[in-house]
């Protein structure tokens, strides 16, 4: 198997009283497919924006490429975690794409806006060129001919397809999915699962919170399990669905299946 | 709708007709819908129809209200002077005010609580203080600070210094006063914008790897144009008018010319007639450009359109875009 590009260990993060990730442990491969499945309120979600340092972390490490996200160590020992310069922790996010459930496009741009927004700004692209970039992500996405729309002139199957699009012309080595279908009409989650199952296949490293069970078994390498804050079991998607060994597991199964 | 428009239906026919709740024969139905008739309104328009041409005539014909002062001083280069300066006034502190009001936004909406506690004492006192106060205490800012000086604070050497009585000008201490005023509550409305925008937003430019002044200049800015742009409108109306109390520390604006003309002839009534003509010029003005901005930046606003139009009747364009 490929290196490891993401690795989490003992992440804890607390809303006030309730702890809402309980020391998480993680490994992303890269190239690989990971779905991470679980009850509402498990901690999915968070623990995908603490990879990408939307959410600051209260105890443990997330790496990628070998260097701390968010953080640099300090003390003796390395114990004392500070937050990075903002400038160090943008330059992280450049290389983290990430797909949100409500989309979160700009509805003040067109798509093709969209896309090029990143490259220009943060990459400081050229406009041509960021435009030409964006109108082939587009076309991947199936969307050649709504580039010049609004947000609000799309469809959300539409919508999320150019969030995807946007997220991509960033050119990053991971990309993260947080329930990318939830927010969509039935017959609208078939053509983000198609756009995701392409990038998928090639090749990009993928973190992907979900509740399309079929997705998540015929696309991923691996599922993981959460429940409460904490992992409960992970393994590839035959054996997770035909065979869970915890009965958390088979009873979250039994009720999406 | 369309019903009542439609020809051949005799609208005076219905009422005529006795009331039923029966049911017409099918060809019937798609007829006619008539208004019910309401007199009280009729009586209601007359009365104040009548009142409002009452009023006008008395005025008009007073012989009191003197026209042809009215006429004389309306164009006449002390007033227009004076017009010249309420605009720039307005203008001037408007702008200052909207540069303060972005700044204490953003402060006010800081995670550090001293720039928070800052930007909200200076929002506390200058709304909280009147601003005729306020006025009259920037005019006479030399009571309190007799030299004004750059240099390093706590009487440390000083590089520059001037004396505040030439400094603050009449015009000086009005934008003074006018713009850090107006700057409290543009932080309001600057506040008000900015929250109304998708907290959603700020994190998708997060994710690109946006810093946090792009993100407020690019993406919650512009969006929050749509919440500011009509309470901005009413700011900028009411500072039109809102210059004339610049008139009680001198301020050479329209109200202050118009008065130094009064008290010297005794036209007290006239010349406030063609003060306020101007200002209704002005507001009218003022109010037309609010209809047009708060179109464009309408939620349901259709986009840009007249950009692609431009790109396709300007040949250059066009073959710009084709070539990319």
């Amino acid at each position: 198997m490929n290196d490891v590009i993401l690795r989490a260990r003992g992440v804890r993060k607390r809303f006030g009283a309730t702890e809402v990730l309980k020391g998480i442990d993680l490994d992303v491969r890269s190239g690989e497919v990971l779905c991470v499945i679980g009850p509402s309120g498990s901690g999915k979600s968070t623990l995908l924006r603490c990879f990408n340092h939307l959410e600051q972390i209260d105890a443990g490490r997330v790496w990628m490429d070998g260097e701390l996200i968010g953080y640099e160590q300090h003390g003796p020992s390395g114990h004392v975690l500070r937050e990075r310069r903002p400038r160090d922790i943008r330059r992280q996010r450049e290389r983290i794409g990430m797909v949100f459930q409500r989309f979160h496009l700009f509805p003040h741009r067109t798509a093709v806006q969209n896309v090029m927004e990143g490259p220009v700004a943060v990459k400081g692209l050229s406009r041509v060129q960021a435009e030409k970039q964006a109108r082939e992500l587009l076309d991947h996405v199936g969307l050649a001919d709504r580039a010049d729309h609004y947000p609000g002139q799309l469809s959300g199957g539409q919508q999320q397809r150019v969030a995807i699009a946007r997220a991509l012309a960033m050119e990053p080595a991971l990309m993260l999915f947080d329930e990318p279908t939830s927010a969509l009409d039935p017959e609208l989650v078939g053509e983000v699962l198609g756009v995701m199952r392409d990038l998928a296949r090639s090749g990009m490293t993928m973190v992907v919170v979900t509740h399309e069970m079929g997705f998540a078994r015929e696309v991923a390498d691996r599922v993981l399990f959460m429940d409460q804050g904490a992992v409960v079991e992970a393994g590839t998607p035959e054996l997770l669905f035909t065979d869970p060994r915890h009965e958390r597991t088979r009873a979250f199964l039994s009720t999406v299946l | 709708m369309t019903h009542r428009k439609m020809p051949g239906a005799a609208l005076g026919a219905a009422p005529a007709a006795a009331t039923t709740d029966a049911i017409p024969p099918e060809e019937d139905l798609s007829l006619q819908v008539t208004r019910r008739p309401r007199p009280g309104r009729w009586l209601a328009v007359l009365a104040a129809a009548l009142f409002a041409v009452w009023l006008a005539y008395t005025v008009i014909v007073n012989p009191n209200l003197h026209w042809d002062i009215v006429a004389k001083y309306q164009f006449d280069g002390v007033i227009l002077k004076g017009l010249g300066v309420t605009i720039q006034l307005t203008l001037v502190s408007m702008a200052l005010g909207i540069v303060i009001g972005v700044l204490v936004a953003v402060m006010q909406l800081s995670d550090s609580p001293v720039l928070r506690l800052t930007a909200g004492a200076y929002t506390w006192f200058f709304r909280g203080t009147p601003l005729l106060v306020q006025l009259i205490f920037w005019f006479n800012l030399a009571l309190l600070f007799p030299v004004i000086s750059i240099g390093v604070p706590f009487d440390g050497p000083k590089l520059i210094s001037w004396q505040s009585n030439q400094v603050i000008t009449g015009f000086v201490a009005a934008l003074l006063g006018l713009s850090i005023n107006e700057g409290a509550y543009m932080a309001e409305i600057v506040r008000a914008g900015i929250q109304s925008v998708d907290p959603g937003q700020r994190e998708a430019g997060a994710s690109i790897g946006m810093s946090n002044r792009q993100i407020l200049s690019r993406i919650i800015l512009p969006q929050a144009m749509r919440v500011i742009i009509p309470p901005f409108g009413n700011q900028f109306i009411s500072m039109l008018k809102t210059t004339s109390l610049v008139s009680v520390i001198a301020g050479a604006d329209l109200m202050t010319v118009s008065q130094h003309l009064y008290l010297a002839n005794f036209e007290v009534v006239a010349l406030l007639l063609v003060a306020s003509l101007w200002y209704l010029v002005l507001t009218t003005i003022a109010s037309i450009g609010q209809h047009a901005v708060e179109r464009r930046y309408s939620p349901g606003a259709a986009p840009p359109l007249r950009r692609r139009v431009l790109a396709n009747l300007v040949p250059g364009r066009a073959r710009k875009e084709a070539t990319a």
